[in-house]
């Protein structure tokens, strides 16, 4: 495993068997995994897999009417985050842990200047715990420095600009800000490039990444985007069906694919491999709404390699969840 | 923070996103300006009238329109009727401003909080809104001035009353569409608590449908102040309002029309006015008539 892991042996972000079910739908399904201290782990798979809901529940922000059970729990944090009142979470996000979401378009409040929008950050939690209290010119030189920080030209002006007035990149630059305006234990970031321009994807994802490092902070990056993993993840978890399929680290897990999902994916990311006139690789199918999950193996309808066998829940291949795989029929060979 | 946002960072901004300023359209020019010639009428009321509007002169009962003294004529008594006219314009803009004043400051806290609240808290205090709706306005202000004496005051309060369930129902309407926004999960999971997400997120999200729904209430309230005067429940003489000027004239509305009619066009247009700046406040503000346009 990864020595960031290896140095700190309690991790920051600690998932047991959390399932999560709004009616009588099983959205997520006893998922166990773990984010080390400093450790930046990939959470993958297609849309409809359960990626954003589990970051959302590591977050206690499930929607209304969401049912969890199991444990999930945050260095530094006394409470299960799973159960915990509004109001004893309120103190933990922003704090402990923050996130930073898809789309920067909606993630910022159009009534209110950049700046404000960084401080209140700062202001929620200043004097809360751990924290002291603030007087408004360190918040504000904070405020400029943290927007100076993600890279923003001339932050001091613009810390006074309202979230219309800024392009997509800068917004989501300002998202960072305010993710990282509290030093968090963890970052959850749910594709936080995917709605930005190609050329402004790579520069975002760097200050994401730059900042998470100058903090030490861990880091859970949702993303289809296989190449992003790749180059930012030490280890990476693929979703499909609301059920961690495959754990692993990255090099591995890309090179050498065990469940047929994780095997599809690659495939059909695989860009090198697409040749003008010829088909791009696909997994056969789409992904079920929920509720429409076959029992057994989650992929199995959609699985070239499915037998009999597969209608059986596959067990997990090994005793650490955090390296293994959950297929009857691994690719590359028997179990 | 009064800053000039635009100014500094235009340079900063990525180019094919031009800020365009839109031009106000006709009905906020018009109502604007009509509703600002009602102000200006209640202040320059303040400082200057032709005559005193409640000098009572038996020499001058009853002149005529375009009377070289009396510009707009005298009524029974020899009143000045546009000094009337002008002190009256005060009343309406009190009348206005105590009843929306009073539905503003229940109703949006009741819809922030129907919205805010568990479901069940929410879907109470919005049926009881709706028994509250079933209410005439004026006959509960009639029903107010009754109980605690007729005067202007009350019967605004319950005009203002009676207008908070339309208050309460835009603002959770469009508080509930806030909530459901990114930027307030954002908020919440950058630690804000519920009162500060009401406070700084919902609030302002949803002023401009409340200064949409304040000017039509505004017009409501002229309307209502002056139908009450009418009956005799409102403004008590010898107080000018456009109201009680039209009660008053109705034993001579066959010898002397003018005497409805100045008051009547003074209420018909101030409401009017009232109503097209809500009109055009709406278009310019609501995203949700944006691609109507």
């Amino acid at each position: 495993m990864t020595t960031a892991a290896a140095v700190a042996p309690s991790p920051v972000l600690e998932v047991r068997g959390l399932s999560v079910s709004i009616g009588r739908h099983d959205l997520l399904h006893d998922l166990t995994f773990t984010v080390g201290r400093g450790e930046r782990v990939g959470l993958i798979g297609e849309s409809g897999s359960g990626k954003s809901l589990t970051s959302l529940a590591v977050l206690g922000l499930l929607p209304e009417g969401a049912r969890a059970t199991g444990s999930v729990r945050l260095a530094g944090v006394t409470h299960d985050v799973v159960g915990a009142s509004e109001r004893a979470m309120a103190s933990v996000r922003g704090n402990d842990v923050s996130m930073v979401f898809q789309e920067p378009m909606t993630a910022l409040n159009p009534t209110m200047r950049v700046g404000a929008q960084v401080a209140e950050t700062i202001l929620v939690h200043a004097g809360r715990g751990k924290r002291p209290g603030a007087d408004r010119a360190a918040v504000r030189q904070r405020v400029v420095a943290l927007l100076d920080q993600v890279g923003l030209p001339a932050p001091a002006e613009l810390a006074r600009a309202y979230p219309h007035q800024l392009s997509g990149g800068q917004r989501q630059r300002v998202v960072v800000a305010i993710a990282l305006a509290n030093d968090p234990e963890l970052l959850v970031c749910d594709e936080p490039t995917t709605a930005l321009d190609v050329t402004v994807q790579a520069k975002v994802l760097d200050l994401i990444v730059r900042g998470v490092e100058a903090r030490r902070s861990a880091m859970l990056f949702i993303t289809h985007d296989l190449p992003v993993v790749a180059t930012v993840c030490e280890r990476v978890l693929v979703m499909y069906g609301g059920r961690i399929v495959e754990a692993g680290p990255v090099a591995e897990v890309f090179t050498r694919p065990r469940h047929r999902y994780t095997e599809g994916l690659l495939g059909a990311s695989d860009l090198e491999g697409a040749r003008p006139g010829k088909p791009l690789t696909t997994i056969p199918g789409t992904v079920p709404p929920a509720g429409a999950f076959p029992e057994g193996c989650v992929f199995r309808t959609r699985c070239r390699h499915a037998t009999a066998e597969c209608a059986a829940p596959p067990p997990w291949s090994s005793a650490d969840p955090g390296h293994g795989h959950a297929c009857v029929h691994p690719a590359g060979g028997e179990r | 923070m009064s800053a000039q946002p635009a100014g500094p960072i235009d340079p900063t901004r990525v180019a094919g996103q031009p800020r365009v300023r839109r031009r106000p359209g006709p009905s906020l020019v018009v109502g604007g300006s009509i509703v600002a010639a009602v102000v200006l009428m209640a202040l320059l009321s303040f400082v200057w009238t032709p005559h005193d509007p409640t000098l009572v002169n038996a020499a001058a009962r009853l002149r005529d329109v375009g009377d070289p003294e009396h510009w707009l004529g005298t009524d029974k008594f020899g009143r000045d009727v546009l000094s009337q006219v002008l002190v009256g314009a005060r009343t309406t803009l009190f009348v206005g401003v105590v009843a929306v004043g009073v539905a503003g400051l229940l109703g949006v806290p009741l819809g922030v909080v129907a919205a805010m609240a568990p479901r069940w808290v929410g879907e109470t205090l919005m049926r009881a809104m709706d028994l509250l709706l079933a209410f005439p306005a004026l006959l509960l202000a009639i029903m107010f001035s009754a109980v605690y004496g007729g005067s202007t005051l009350v019967a605004m309060i319950a005009i203002g009353i009676a207008t908070v369930p339309s208050f309460a129902r835009i603002v959770r309407s469009g508080a509930l569409q806030v909530l459901s926004t990114e930027y307030v999960l954002a908020a919440r999971a950058a630690g804000r608590r519920s009162w500060g997400i009401g406070l700084r997120h919902v609030l302002p999200n949803v002023s401009s449908l409340v200064i949409v729904q304040a000017s039509v209430a505004f017009a409501i309230a002229v309307l209502a102040e002056a139908a009450l005067s009418f009956l005799g429940y409102g403004t008590p003489p010898p107080t000018p309002s456009w109201g009680r000027m039209l009660q008053e004239s109705q034993e001579l509305l066959f010898s002397a029309p003018r005497l409805a009619f100045v008051p009547g066009l003074a209420i018909a247009v101030a409401v009017l006015g009232f109503n097209l700046l809500g009109d055009g406040l709406r278009d310019r503000y609501d995203p949700r008539l944006e691609d109507r346009r």
